[in-house]
């Protein structure tokens, strides 16, 4: 059975391209004669579903927004009826109202084997012992996860976020193999580990999978060299479906996206026009043949380029370079623009870790603020008030260099930075509120 | 003969100093010395306590950053000038000395300076050869 779902992976591009093409129409289709949205959208620019006759033909279709999920909110987008529809997921929405995504049966069966085939590129078999650390509730990570983890044959236990104590004992005395949760959760599990007295590197753990955020190669380098595992990426999104859109395989040249079910395109975020292959821009994407609610040409805000050139661990599915940065979580600070990355960077320069931190950006009358504000950890603390003031004077002098930006930073305790879902939210900007 | 120092990141915030000693405190530590270095926005809490590996134990449970570092325990007459002959010593063999503080509760009869050195291994030496009173735990607790 894992055999051939894999072999999914290997396809030709000429058929992999017939089959894409096939798909579409089928979904443009479905969308145009189900969903009221799509037909209002579609019947506004005057296009039948008949005018796409080639897969380049799909930029002649709308794209979605997120804001179109809010204003469907919650069934406008779907294209069966309520009876076929078998689970509902939500995403965790800051501001108003969340984004509800429907599933089918089949759906939910596409789904699973998306992310079964990235833990197979990941190595699992029947013979590993796998761990959920994402959250259950609404949230795709854990359902996705669990789905994909029992569809690749792996001993699957439910724990979700938190309870990390606990989670330490249970590596120890059921011989887990495999974690999947966000790298931020595993950071914590971690330091967790380590103050219990507990060397994960001689735990039966080897392999990690890591997504929900966007995280570093020197997060990566870190959770590898303190616990002996193995870092896979995993990404998804749950407007799409949830993780398992695309996974890492053995030779890291960043994650192939399983596009014979999520067709990917890059265009440029501020005029929406393609760009070709290896230009970064936002990452598009259609959903060839998810049912309940269809998304086309849908807008991910992620900044991301695709390389085509054949992998050299034999895949022929397309290659996106690993998320750092979103064209929405772009700050603007006395007028300069700034990513969350390029803070990680700039603590990293110093101390050789990331810590938990977070940004946040104030206004005072028309001048803006930034602050840095960073969690003292064990190994960043000493006894001298000089080694802390040149932690945080580092910070404060090198920004203007690395990020452009003068910022004040400050240090706080464990525990003082917010998180939720096992995510840190990293910005926090009161200048609009 | 170094005596274990508990250092302790503090946020400068009201009512964190009571936490973390009332932490201690029902834990059953008893505190020895303690100085609090503070800047704007942070300090650092260093205590010399009975047991000190249950203290960090205790501490770390509670989710308190905090760490360990080898200091020394001096004898000082107490006398006008007592503490200006043990530091003119240490200053005539180079070492620098970072911080200071006093131990307010002690079974010893003289004054007891807590002291922390640039160079631990040199000021040992000093302290040896020119006779100063260096205490270990055990005499002082």
């Amino acid at each position: 059975m894992p055999s051939s779902l894999s072999q999914k992976d290997f396809l030709d591009r000429t058929e992999l391209e017939r089959l894409q093409l096939e798909r579409l129409q089928r979904i443009v289709h479905h969308a145009y004669e189900h969903s009221p949205f799509y037909t209002k959208a579609f019947d506004a620019k005057g296009l039948k579903p008949e005018d796409i006759r080639t897969l380049s033909d799909i930029v002649k279709l709308p794209f979605t927004q997120k804001t179109d999920l809010r204003d469907n909110y919650p069934y406008g987008l779907n294209a069966v009826p309520r009876s076929e529809i078998v689970r509902l997921h939500a995403s965790s929405g800051t501001t108003g109202k969340p984004i509800v995504v429907s599933y089918t049966k089949g759906d939910l069966e596409i789904w699973s084997e998306t992310a079964a085939r990235c833990f197979l590129m990941g190595g699992i078999s029947n013979e590993d012992i796998a761990v959920i650390g994402y959250g259950y509730a609404l949230f795709t990570g854990g359902m996705g996860a669990h789905q994909g983890m029992e569809r690749a044959g792996a001993t699957v236990i439910p724990m979700g976020g938190g309870n990390t104590e606990k989670l330490c004992m249970m590596i120890q005395d059921l011989g887990i193999t495999t974690i999947c949760c966000t790298p931020s959760y595993f950071i914590h599990l971690m330091e967790v580990a380590e103050r219990l007295g507990i060397d994960l590197r001689k735990s039966t753990l080897k392999h990690g999978f890591f997504g929900a955020e966007p995280w570093t190669f020197e997060m990566r380098d870190r959770m590898e060299a303190g616990t002996g595992i193995r870092a896979h990426d995993i990404f998804g999104l749950s407007e799409i479906m949830g993780p398992g859109v695309a996974g890492g395989c053995g030779t890291r040249n960043g994650p192939h996206i399983f596009e014979d079910h999520y067709f990917p395109e890059i265009v440029d975020p501020e005029t929406g026009e393609p760009l070709p292959p290896g230009q970064e821009g936002e990452l598009v994407l259609t959903t060839l043949d998810k049912w309940a609610m269809p998304l086309l040409r849908y807008r991910t805000h992620d900044l991301t380029a695709l390389h085509y050139d054949k992998c050299p661990c034999g895949r022929t599915l397309v290659r996106m370079e690993p998320i750092r940065r979103r064209c929405d979580d772009m700050l603007i600070v006395r007028g300069v623009n700034l990513f969350p990355s390029q803070v990680e960077s700039l603590l990293l320069s110093i101390k050789g870790i990331v810590p938990h931190y977070e940004i946040v950006v104030t206004r005072e009358g028309a001048m803006d603020d930034l602050e840095i504000r960073v969690e003292v950890t064990p190994e960043v603390f000493g006894d001298q008030v000089s080694a802390l003031e040149l932690l945080r004077n580092g910070i404060s002098g090198k920004s203007k260099g690395m990020i452009g930006i003068n910022a004040k930073s400050s240090l706080v305790e464990p525990g003082a930075i917010a998180r939720c879902d096992g995510k840190t939210k990293h910005v926090i900007d009161k200048r609009f509120k | 003969m170094t005596v274990r120092q508990l250092s302790i990141f503090l946020e400068n915030r009201v009512g964190r100093l009571a936490e973390i000693t009332k932490i201690l405190g029902d834990g059953g530590i008893d505190i020895l010395a303690i100085s609090i270095a503070d800047t704007a926005d942070f300090g650092i809490l260093r205590l010399l306590v009975d047991d000190v590996d249950k203290a960090v134990s205790i501490l770390s449970e509670h989710g308190v950053v905090c760490r360990l570092d080898a200091i020394a325990v001096i004898s000082v007459e107490g006398v006008p000038g007592g503490l200006a002959r043990v530091l003119q010593t240490i200053h005539e063999s180079g070492v620098n000395v970072e911080y200071m503080y006093t131990v307010s509760q002690t079974k010893y009869p003289n004054p007891l300076m807590v002291i922390k050195f640039s160079d631990f291994e040199k000021a040992n030496k000093a302290i040896q050869e020119t006779g100063l009173k260096q205490l270990g735990a055990e005499e002082i607790f």
